[in-house]
């Protein structure tokens, strides 16, 4: 069972009361505990159970301008004074740093907890066997499915309590249902895997069990028998798994950390065209039953909504106390990051974006870590299926992609199939002129 | 005597009693103690950015029958939340039955001191070194805009009890020294990375002002891609220079080695033991005995000795990395590559020191001999797919090289190859064997876990090369 608030509290005023002991100015603290309980199936049998329980504390104390932390598992108290005696000690000796400092009062976040985040609904492991098992007996239906990877339900509950010695005080429950299908295509000596991935904060939101076997096999058949191709320059429609990642490297180029150290490409490009005319970008807290839905950041500042992209021009960053004070900007809200960040949808529909060009490479999967946040350049592994005249015609694979990302933002066509499945969520994407790296 | 269970609520007669039961009816499976501590210290922007401390304590109990893994963790240590874990475990494992195999090899294997690198240094030196480095790499050149220096130590204690009360531990120490220098020049802006570390104290590593060789090598990094090209695009030859490019033969074939893929026939090798899979000459090792290594451990975290495990020899695959789980399965002994990220985590076959052997050849014949290539020297991360063997990793550092000559540096370059195949694509092997510094982690399946590579420099006769000059 994940604990409730009130022995959350105990903890938290624990630690609050003996820094303050001990001498720090200010404190903060964060208290979560959760459960997950993940049963994995592979080839229709039982693979294996999972249960977790955690239970943690992160502690940061200031003395003035100064400032530790410390974060345990073991939450005994005769161990968590012993750790609030080595924080305190630590942030004696560590070097002032002017802009260390609690967040703003007034910005704490305080209002209706209406977001409908926490489902309590609990699976018993018979049942989360059944859904995957169901899962994986749909893609095996398809006659080239001959293995899987594993295929996995996972059901977890959490709970947390944020506080601060200024007064802040709030936490409230979570949940997250998650399903995965992964398997393995055969045919002519080619072996592909593929997977689809369903997570949502509501049971009766995820995927029914026989879509998410039937969409995996269906990916995992379609990359059977890939060619190679040479290289060239040519445009490439991203699929929406794909598609969204792009919204991710947008993100942490505009995060008020990379700012202020001035390591992004991004940087002195508020009020500035980032995206062409037709690019809008937000990202709202305030979605019921959203995955990337919260009340308020790990500070505890409230959220607002951000519209971070208009007609492709940049009009925000994402802040938080600390580095918003080195860029003289109030926090927005964004110290655990986005919260439902998404492209608004374009004009064109799938099957218009598909049919814009006589040859277009379809890209499904990219690996790699090649995004270089700092100068913008992007160079990663994929494979995909090209596209001619509109029509899907065959698998492409060990190829690369490469561009910089000042020029990508500036040719992205969007369609108008965006769906909320994730908590980044993009429409499918086209991007003009590309360089592939194939033969 | 067990020390981790010494302040608990649980003692270690009810904790053996609790496992022996549970675990009777299984093939195997153990009780997982452990207790880490570790402190991050982080200099960005000219200041101490943060300093963390944490310690955590939790055990994972497993019990394994058949194909089937119960598992089921906490962090609280008691007997009440312990026999919970055990209700788990049974309910998982009810309809199946085994045989509990309480055969483990013993081993005195010391391959690291039990030191404590967290409390050998004080905080107030800790500081003044990253503010050293900082000064430093400032002053190398004015056209450097930005340091980061980090100084991350842990230390964790493990144990294991199995059936029938065996204690198995140990006491693994590990530090990294990391720098990350960004030179802005005529606009263009470049970062160059570099770190060492391994299981001994930080001292070791800091030996004859070696930080600044540290701060030196992050500053020429970056310093050489500001002057670098866009990176032309195609399949050619590639020149992989000696020591951290192993992640090449972590990632083409290293994962593909490891025992549950080729257990589950999900791996591109599964059905490839004794055959030829690489050029004659290529042997590949993974060895977990090396003193001090990142990847070395007196025992996995099954508690197993880790050996050396010969994987290619000669270009002929002779073995996988196994845990208990999938050596049993396969039908042979586990070669102590059983590891998991920390009790949250079931263990996994995972690699330690992945290593190819030394050859004949110079590095200078292998660049002699290439009249359109690229010459790798450096990377970032790599990633691998499987089940088709596709494998792509990212230069940080890379040159052009032109009718036997090393050119231009060139920049982001990432290279995709076919793991199976670019092995057999390999034409020379270099005499010039180097390990890396001590700073590999390698994650999978949502698990990461410190490992080390080494390799020779390398002539490989045919790359994907990925950049944007067609």
């Amino acid at each position: 069972m994940i604990k409730d608030q009130d022995y959350l509290k105990k903890i938290a005023d624990i630690c609050l009361s003996k820094s303050k002991k001990l001498g720090s100015t200010d404190a903060s603290i964060l208290v979560q505990s959760s459960v997950s309980e993940n049963i994995n199936v592979r080839n229709k049998k039982l693979d294996g159970s999972e249960r977790s329980e955690n239970l943690g504390v992160v502690l940061t104390t200031y003395l003035g301008k100064k400032k530790s932390s410390i974060a345990s598992s073991n939450l005994k108290e005769s161990n968590l004074k012993e750790l609030v005696d080595r924080c305190i000690e630590t942030m004696k000796i560590t070097p002032e740093d002017e802009y260390n400092s609690l967040p703003d009062k007034d910005l704490h976040f305080s209002g209706l907890k209406d977001l409908d985040l926490y489902d309590e609904t609990h699976l018993s492991n018979e049942d989360k066997i059944n859904y995957i098992k169901e899962a994986e007996d749909e893609a095996f239906s398809n006659n080239k499915i001959v293995n899987t990877n594993g295929s996995g339900f996972g059901e977890n509950k959490s709970n947390f309590l944020l506080a601060n010695s200024n007064g802040f005080s709030d936490g409230y429950k979570t949940s997250q249902f998650t399903a995965y299908c992964e398997v393995v295509s055969k045919s002519n000596g080619s072996m592909e895997r593929d997977y689809e991935y369903t997570s949502k904060r509501f049971y009766n939101d995820i995927l029914k069990p026989k879509e998410l076997g039937s969409i995996a096999a269906d990916h995992a058949v379609k990359k059977l028998n890939p060619k190679k191709i040479k290289s060239e320059k040519i445009s490439l429609i991203f699929d929406k798994r794909i598609s969204k990642n792009f919204l991710s490297i947008f993100a942490s180029a505009i995060s008020s950390s990379a700012i202020a150290k001035g390591t992004t490409f991004l940087k002195d490009k508020l009020n500035q065209k980032v995206f062409n005319t037709e690019i809008n970008i937000n990202d709202r807290g305030d979605i019921k039953k959203a995955n990337g839905s919260r009340y308020f950041d790990s500070e505890g500042i409230g959220i607002i909504n951000l519209d971070l992209i208009k007609n492709g021009i940049l009009q925000d960053y994402l802040i938080d106390t600390y580095n918003g004070k080195k860029i003289n900007r109030k926090s927005n809200g964004r110290a655990s990051g986005t919260t439902n960040l998404y492209f608004e949808n374009g004009s064109k529909t799938f099957s218009e974006l598909i049919k814009s060009e006589k040859k277009l490479l379809y890209i499904k999967e990219t690996i790699g870590h090649g995004t270089n946040i700092i100068n913008g350049d992007y160079s990663v592994g994929a494979s995909g299926i090209m596209i001619e005249n509109g029509e899907f015609s065959y698998p492409v694979s060990e190829i690369t992609i490469a561009g910089n990302l000042n020029n990508i933002f500036q040719n992205i066509t969007l369609a108008d199939d965006l769906e909320f499945n994730y908590s980044t969520n993009s429409p499918t994407m086209h991007v003009e002129g590309m360089i592939v790296g194939g033969k | 005597m067990t020390s981790l269970l010494k302040n608990s609520e649980l003692s270690i007669e009810k904790a053996d009693k609790i496992v022996s039961e549970t675990l009777n009816s299984c093939d195997d499976g153990e009780l997982y103690i452990e207790d880490t501590k570790s402190e991050t210290i982080v200099l960005d922007d000219n200041k101490i950015k943060s300093s963390n401390y944490t310690s955590d304590l939790g055990y994972g109990f497993r019990a394994v029958t058949g194909d089937t893994v119960a598992y089921s963790h906490s962090n609280e240590i008691s007997e009440k939340s312990l026999k919970n874990s055990s209700d788990n475990l049974k309910s998982t494992l009810k309809n199946n039955s085994g045989t509990y195999n309480s055969e483990i090899k013993k081993t005195n294997q010391k391959l690291y001191k039990d030191i404590d690198p967290i409390e050998s240094k004080s905080m107030k030196s800790k500081i003044e070194l990253l503010n050293n480095m900082n000064e430093y790499a400032r002053s190398k050149d004015s056209s450097v805009k930005q340091v980061t220096a980090s100084l991350l130590a842990e230390k964790k204690n493990i144990e294991i009890i199995r059936s029938g009360g065996e204690l198995l531990s140990d006491n693994r120490p590990l530090v990294r020294i990391n720098m990350s220098v960004m030179v802005e020049k005529n606009g263009r802006k470049e970062t160059g990375v570099y770190g060492i570390g391994g299981r001994q104290d930080y001292d070791e590593y800091l030996k004859n002002d070696n930080w600044k060789k540290v701060c030196d090598e992050a500053f020429r990094i970056a310093n050489t891609n500001i002057e670098s090209k866009p990176s032309p695009a195609g399949e050619m030859k590639v020149v992989l220079g000696p020591g951290w490019p192993a992640i090449l033969i972590h990632e083409a074939v290293g994962h593909g080695l490891e025992g549950d893929f080729n257990r589950k026939k999900t791996s591109a090798f599964h059905d490839l033991v004794g055959k030829k899979v690489a050029s004659k000459g290529v042997t590949i090792i993974d060895d977990g005995t090396i003193d001090n290594r990142r990847g070395s451990l007196n025992i996995d975290d099954e508690g197993t000795p880790t050996e050396r495990t010969v994987l290619i020899e000669d270009g002929i695959l002779k073995n996988f990395m196994q845990d208990r789980l999938n050596a049993r399965l396969m039908n042979t002994k586990s070669t102590g590559n059983g590891r998991r990220e920390s009790y949250k985590h079931v263990v996994m076959p995972r690699m330690r020191n992945t290593i190819m052997l030394g050859g004949t050849n110079t590095q200078e014949q292998m660049i002699k001999s290439v009249d359109k290539g690229i010459f790798a020297v450096s990377f970032g991360g790599g990633q691998v797919d499987i089940t088709s063997g596709k494998f792509v990793f990212n230069c940080t550092e890379a040159y052009e090289i032109i009718n036997g000559k090393v050119g231009a540096p060139i920049k982001g370059a990432t290279l995709i190859g076919d793991g199976p195949s670019s092995l057999k694509e390999i034409l020379m092997v270099g005499n010039d064997m180097m390990l890396d510094p001590g700073i590999g982690t390698c994650g999978k399946a949502g698990q990461g876990v410190p490992v080390g590579v080494g390799q020779p420099s390398l002539l490989i006769n045919n790359m994907t090369v990925g950049g944007t000059q067609l």
